[in-house]
């Protein structure tokens, strides 16, 4: 028999505070910008200098965000049997200066820290160091549902109790020429767009940002368990119009009906050319379910679902939809069930389905 | 000599992200590896890679380097007596 899978802590570091898990948006941060970086806390607090001097923004957000979830889940680094990572770009930033060394040079004199950090898996590596794991650590570099195959892959194995606690997450840095280059190709707003006007900017691209979030998830629950990963479904692509029959089959693949989902958590940012996605729920099956958004408080990025998932985790176990996340203006009357649905341009589209515990 | 020995300093400040040190904060005489500075293999290539791009010296035997990096002072004498 199948294992059930619990999350059982969070670390999140995003453009809000998040760091701290005994808040819970208390107090929003407001940006008028079309990027938002992640409010950094003081990674020598948690990092020693000698670790940290080499390691890039997106290794210490995703340290950082690690050493939370097991400070909070009061487990052992011993007892981590797996570190799952993912990531849409990895460490770009050490990626385009090393890159940018080899044109400079002439493809000489190149150096290893840089081409150690500009590998993808080097986040989940340098965690696996850090804390001295030598499980399986696995990185998925899938674009916008790299998070979710990481999710995919920790539910299989927590299921056929092939593993009992795995550190899983989702992050993805911002830098320059990343940004720049996306500017250039549209994907990112124009203009300096307000948090709080996102949805009704009715321009083109989205915000873009950075973060990482993480969770440790097991096959049995701590003191400090969030919620249950009950399902969770990826797809490449799915044509727009078809969107609401395959949230139909994902509910009655899990006994569920759209009654009974109660709260709806959508990956909206805003990109006047693709929320009609999300429109397919929101006006439709799922108009009379409360709903809630994040992306004005996360931005967008390969790994922004994981900073929604941290908001269905937060608002189970909270029990409390915090005002400035609310879509529309339905009140949950209890909060059981939580359905989360993220594409990003038509592409890579994931329903989540998590349980309060 | 002194001003060879502080740009020095500041070029392993910045190649080796050693961001919390001032240059003043590196003695010229004291180890750079192991109990001194901390550095280890990682920044020994680093370095390697410093004398062949900054200063046109390329370490034929990379043991040398053992003696070469030993501190600031003897970093400098080498590349007073070799640089190109």
């Amino acid at each position: 028999m199948k294992k059930s899978v619990y999350i059982n802590s969070v670390g999140s570091i995003s453009p809000q505070h998040t760091l701290d898990n005994t808040l819970f948006l208390e107090e929003v941060v407001n940006y008028n910008s079309s990027t938002l970086n992640v409010i950094a806390p003081n990674y020598k607090e948690f990092i020693p200098p000698a670790a940290a001097r080499r390691m890039a923004k997106g290794i210490k957000m995703s340290t950082v965000s690690a050493k939370t979830v097991l400070n909070e889940a009061q487990i052992e680094e011993s007892e981590v049997d797996a570190i799952i990572v993912g990531t849409g770009l990895g460490c770009i930033g050490d990626s385009e200066k090393f890159i940018k060394d080899i044109i400079d040079n002439d493809e000489q004199y190149l150096t290893p820290t840089r081409f150690i950090q500009s590998s993808h898996n080097t986040v989940a590596g340098q965690i696996a160091l850090g804390m001295g794991c030598k499980g399986y650590n696995f990185t998925y570099v899938h674009s916008t549902i790299s998070f979710e195959s990481s999710l995919l892959d920790a539910k299989m194995q927590l299921e056929e109790n092939e593993a009992q606690h795995i550190l899983v997450g989702g992050v993805d840095e911002l830098v320059d020429h990343h940004e720049n280059t996306h500017r250039l190709i549209g994907h990112i707003k124009d203009t300096p767009t307000n948090s709080n006007s996102l949805l009704n900017s009715n321009t083109s691209g989205a915000v873009f940002a950075e973060g990482a979030n993480f969770f440790l998830l097991s096959n049995s629950k701590t003191s400090s368990v969030y919620s249950e990963l009950v399902a969770l479904k990826t797809f490449n692509e799915i044509a727009k119009e078809r969107v609401a029959t395959l949230a139909l089959k994902f509910l009655a693949g899990n006994n569920l009906e759209i009654e009974d989902i109660d709260l709806l958590i959508m990956g909206n940012n805003g990109d006047v050319n693709f929320d009609d996605y999300y429109s397919q729920l929101t006006e439709s099956i799922f108009k009379h379910t409360p709903q809630a958004y994040y992306k004005h408080l996360s931005g967008e990025f390969d790994t922004a679902s994981a900073f929604g998932f941290w908001l269905g985790n937060k608002i189970l176990k909270h029990q409390n939809v915090p005002n400035a996340v609310q879509l529309n203006a339905l009140k949950p009357k209890k909060l059981e069930i939580v359905l989360l649905y993220n594409q990003y341009r038509g592409e890579n589209q994931s329903f989540v389905l998590l349980k309060r515990c | 000599m002194s001003a060879l020995k502080i740009e020095l300093k500041e070029k392993i400040i910045e190649q080796l992200n050693l961001e919390d040190l001032s240059v003043a904060e590196i003695s010229d005489s004291e180890p750079l590896f192991g109990e001194g500075l901390g550095l280890d293999s990682i920044d020994a290539l680093e370095l390697i890679v410093m004398l062949d791009k900054d200063y046109g010296i390329k370490l034929a035997d990379p043991k040398e380097g053992r003696k070469i990096f030993e501190s600031i002072d003897t970093m400098a004498a080498y590349i007073e007596a070799n640089r190109s």
